[in-house]
């Protein structure tokens, strides 16, 4: 039968894909974008694959609330990147120091 | 039985997706399979019997923020071809960092079990007879209600920041200006002007 560990294993490949994803793609800010989405998800996953083992609904309110994250998260990224293309014309994140950090 | 061969289904194919997230040469390519990944995702939050989230998944990520990906990455004109030659650059660090995630994740999942108190009662336990999304609404709407709010301002806040952000005045873009127009009235609207024969009436200045 399917049980926890299951869910628990495809949320650690996803997380590590996701890690995975933000280091092998760290010029394209838009795959580093959607590399945290994935992280998001395997959190996601977790959680809920906890709150349904221990009977607990909790853990599917907080996923609601980390979806709700990421969401504005997405936004305001994608924000930002449309902006620094639009001043800059690259996406390239390597040499981002408008901010002189 | 069937629900394990559907779970491996699920979960090979949100793997296998995410795989070709990172992957993909195109990133709209990439953006298409993180949309089968959430599609899958979904279903394995259904297999659980979270099927309230399972929609959200849905409707948020593919209906909402995978679109917002695509539009973003069709919108700009960006030459991906360049960063391809840099990405192997990257690769085998980038294996060797998710190799070592990986089994520090498999080691803290081998070792860990559960304690007494957190198999006991949880904060909201499930009660039998209610449908999933009515027990999500009988807790949100109650107990976590002023976290609920707090999500709310989130959004608006995320939202009145990507307009602010993206929103940009270029001059030189004739724009209606409605205060302006009801502010019109026939005298400095109309002029009666006689010009003289073969000159003409001189509006370069423009008509008040």
């Amino acid at each position: 039968m399917i049980g926890l560990g299951h869910y628990l294993v495809v949320g650690a490949i996803l997380f590590t894909l996701g890690v995975l994803g933000i280091v092998i793609n760290r010029r394209n800010i838009i795959v580093i974008l959607m590399s945290v989405e994935l992280i998001l998800l395997a959190v996601n996953i977790n959680f809920v694959a906890f709150s349904v083992h221990l009977g607990d609904m909790v853990g599917q309110v907080f996923a609601m609330f980390v979806l709700t994250v990421a969401a504005a998260e997405a936004a305001i990224g994608l924000a930002i990147l449309v902006i620094y293309f639009r001043n800059r014309g690259t996406i390239s994140v390597d040499d981002a120091n408008l901010m002189r950090g | 039985m069937v629900q394990l061969l559907v779970f491996y289904l699920f979960a090979g194919i949100v793997v296998a997706s995410g795989l070709m997230v990172i992957l993909a040469r195109n990133p709209v390519h990439s953006v298409l399979w993180l949309i089968l990944a959430f599609f899958n995702a979904a279903g394995l939050f259904l297999l659980m019997g979270a099927e309230f989230l399972a929609m959200i998944l849905v409707i948020v990520y593919v209906g909402a923020v995978a679109v917002l990906f695509l539009f973003v990455v069709m919108m700009l004109d960006v030459d991906f071809s360049a960063f391809r030659a840099e990405a192997s650059k990257f690769r085998p660090l980038g294996v060797v960092l998710g190799l070592v995630l990986a089994v520090e994740l498999v080691l803290v999942g081998g070792a860990w079990a559960f304690g007494d108190l957190a198999t006991g009662a949880g904060q909201a336990p499930v009660k039998a007879g209610l449908s999933n999304t009515q027990q999500m609404g009988t807790i949100l709407y109650t107990d976590y209600v002023f976290i609920f709010q707090a999500a709310g301002m989130v959004l608006l806040t995320a939202m009145v920041g990507a307009i602010v952000l993206t929103l940009r005045q270029r001059p030189g873009v004739k724009r209606q200006s409605i205060s302006r127009q009801n502010a019109r009235t026939p005298a400095t609207a109309i002029s009666v002007e006689r010009p003289t024969v073969g000159a003409g009436v001189d509006t370069s200045g423009g008509v008040q």
